[in-house]
């Protein structure tokens, strides 16, 4: 009984007592803690096999195509064959390429990631290490992600791959401004609540395990989206995959990778989408808590990833349903839209969490009047955007009456707050 | 010598030979990468010390952003794959000059307060909730409100200034 409540703890005192009959102490604890950072690099590693298949089916039903079917039940099989083939392949290497930092780059995008697995719990007492910077851990990992990638294009000696390096730079440091933006509401939130370390990932999911209405995604829906906005556009997919569109510059930073280096940026890819998805249920809908969660901690970990499979199936049916964002709409997007969004929603949030505070109020109240002040901020800035569009299409038609040549569009995106225009018109 | 020891010998070692090399890489790119490995060593300090926080701030701030920016400012001014330059222009004795004062002053200070006691260290623990201590001293009129808003404005004056200065004239009409 004690194993099924805790198994992780069962096997390490375990493992400890067995260690210590001939280690030092402090030797035994650093053996422990290895061990620990292998099997959570194992499980991260492992977990693409299963992920790939996963989005290509889905990806192959939202297409109205099979996808993989063949190898093995229901082609469960075909990531092993694909990495397998990956591992035959001939390892090259372009001439005037920076070896070292060629070779570099796909073991730091992998790196990156399932470093940040390290703080993600997957229950209440299954979690690699239970930081007490927990989200600012995630955010100085993440950027990690982008030096690879602009690394991997720059030491390639390709210039697609260099093109894709300059796009990185652009699309994926401007978008952590509002993700780390975004990141200030659970952290704020959770401190309202009343946990001592409001920082810490196990804490915040704590801070959320209350009732339904607990949930940050019911109190702060703006953070929520913009969060998982930014955070696919780190990921760099679709309709975000600028930095290695194939239409415009064949791979971008990946163009020269073979065999297994650039299986693991793929790997890297997936692996960071579910991540993304792991990190939203965690931050946002309240990680491994759920019903009957106190009796039986396992649980936990059936409720974490079945709520990570939910944001995972959100980044799967974006990517399959969005076309791919131009160059100036997703620059325009981030700061002329999420970035303000964000700034005035943390400002509603905090003046509303504080004039109507939960020990007055209680929960639920408390959560109502977050809700609506998100809501005014999402009327507000919809009804904002919507103007600027309108305003910008009638400039736009009185210097290019409509039916004259369509020469308007170059210069449309340039002088444009675009994504507003982008926004009214879908 | 206790683990801690032998890890901060083999994390200072590492930081001087990054930090030698990216003042001698020939390759501007390998430089800045020298310099990440620096910095990531630095970050490796604070966590010895205990400041987690300051830890996770140096990668974010100085490699998540500092460092890209300096690898993107090369790649985009420079001749991009094979950029080279000289590693030495005419000021360099003055910049030994103060790279010396400076070792001199520090070796001092650190031979006073290992030998003389001139400046006694308090053994105090570090509290627990020391973050919440910072955050607090941060948005206090006591402590570091007024520094921490002058800060603000100056950031925001050089962006506003960058804008003005970067625009395109013909935008302004």
């Amino acid at each position: 009984m004690e194993f099924l409540s805790n198994p992780i703890g069962v096997i390490r005192d375990w493992l400890a007592g067995l260690l210590s009959g001939f280690l030092p102490p402090d030797a035994v604890s650093l053996v422990l803690v290895i061990l620990g950072a292998l099997v959570v690099g194992a499980l991260g590693l492992t977990t693409p096999l299963f992920l790939i298949w996963y989005e290509r089916r889905l990806i192959g039903r939202m297409q109205d195509r099979v996808g993989p079917n063949r190898v093995g039940p229901e082609g469960l099989f075909q990531t092993v064959a694909d990495a397998l083939k990956l591992l035959s392949k001939e390892d090259i290497t372009p001439i005037g390429a920076d070896k070292i930092v060629y070779n570099l780059a796909p073991i730091m995008a992998v790196v990156s990631v399932l470093t940040m697995w390290a703080v993600i719990p997957l229950a209440v007492n299954i979690v690699g290490t239970d930081l007490n910077i927990g989200v600012l851990y995630i955010v100085s990992v993440g950027s990690l992600g982008t030096l690879a990638i602009m690394l991997g294009g720059w030491a390639s000696n390709n210039k697609y791959a260099l093109l894709g390096a300059f796009r990185t730079v652009a699309q994926l440091v401007c978008y952590e401004v509002p993700m780390i933006l975004a990141l200030i509401v659970p952290v704020l939130l959770a401190s309202s609540v009343g946990v001592a370390n409001p920082m810490s990932m196990q804490e915040v999911v704590a801070a959320q395990s209350g009732a339904w209405h607990e949930w940050f995604l019911f109190k702060a829906p703006i953070a929520f989206l913009i969060f998982f906005i930014a955070s696919v556009a780190e990921t760099g997919r679709a309709p975000f995959d600028l930095l290695e569109a194939e239409s415009e510059i064949v791979a971008g930073f990946n163009i020269e990778y073979s065999g297994m280096k650039f299986g693991m940026f793929f790997v890297a890819e997936f692996l960071h989408a579910f991540t993304v998805g792991a990190l939203v249920a965690t931050l946002f809908l309240g990680g491994w808590s759920g019903p009957f969660v106190e009796q039986a901690p396992l649980l936990g970990v059936v409720y974490f990833i079945l709520k990570a499979f939910a944001a995972y199936f959100l980044i799967i049916l974006m990517r399959a349903a969005l076309p791919r964002i131009r160059i100036d709409h997703m620059l325009d997007l981030n700061w002329k839209f999420l970035v303000p969004i964000m700034l005035a929603a943390i400002v509603a949030i905090a003046v509303t969490d504080k004039a109507l505070p939960r020990a007055t109020v209680g929960p639920l109240w408390n959560a109502v009047a977050l809700f609506a002040a998100n809501l005014v901020v999402a009327v507000i800035a919809v009804n904002w955007t919507s103007a600027a569009a309108r305003q910008m299409r009638q400039a736009d038609e009185s210097r290019n009456p409509p039916g004259a040549a369509p020469a308007a569009s170059a210069d449309h995106g340039h002088d444009a707050p675009a994504p507003a225009a982008s926004h009214a018109a879908h | 010598m206790t683990g801690l020891q032998i890890t901060f010998l083999v994390v200072a070692a590492a930081i001087l030979a990054s930090a030698v090399l990216v003042v001698t890489a020939r390759n501007l790119v390998h430089a800045a990468l020298w310099l990440i490995a620096t910095l990531f060593g630095m970050a490796i300090l604070f966590v010895l010390l205990q400041a987690g926080f300051l830890a996770a701030v140096q990668v974010v701030v100085y490699i998540g952003a500092i460092a890209i920016l300096i690898i993107f400012a090369i790649m985009l001014t420079r001749r991009v794959m094979q950029d080279t330059g000289p590693q030495t222009n005419s000021q360099w004795w003055l910049g030994g000059l103060l790279a010396a004062a400076l070792l001199a002053a520090i070796a001092y200070t650190l031979f006073r307060v290992d030998q003389q006691g001139a400046f006694p260290l308090a053994n105090v623990p570090i509290p627990d909730s020391s973050l919440a201590e910072l955050g607090k001293a941060l948005v206090s009129p006591d402590f570091y409100m007024i520094p921490l808003v002058v800060i603000g404005v100056l950031l925001a004056v050089g962006m506003v200034g960058s804008i003005a200065i970067a625009r395109d004239e013909r935008e302004k009409e």
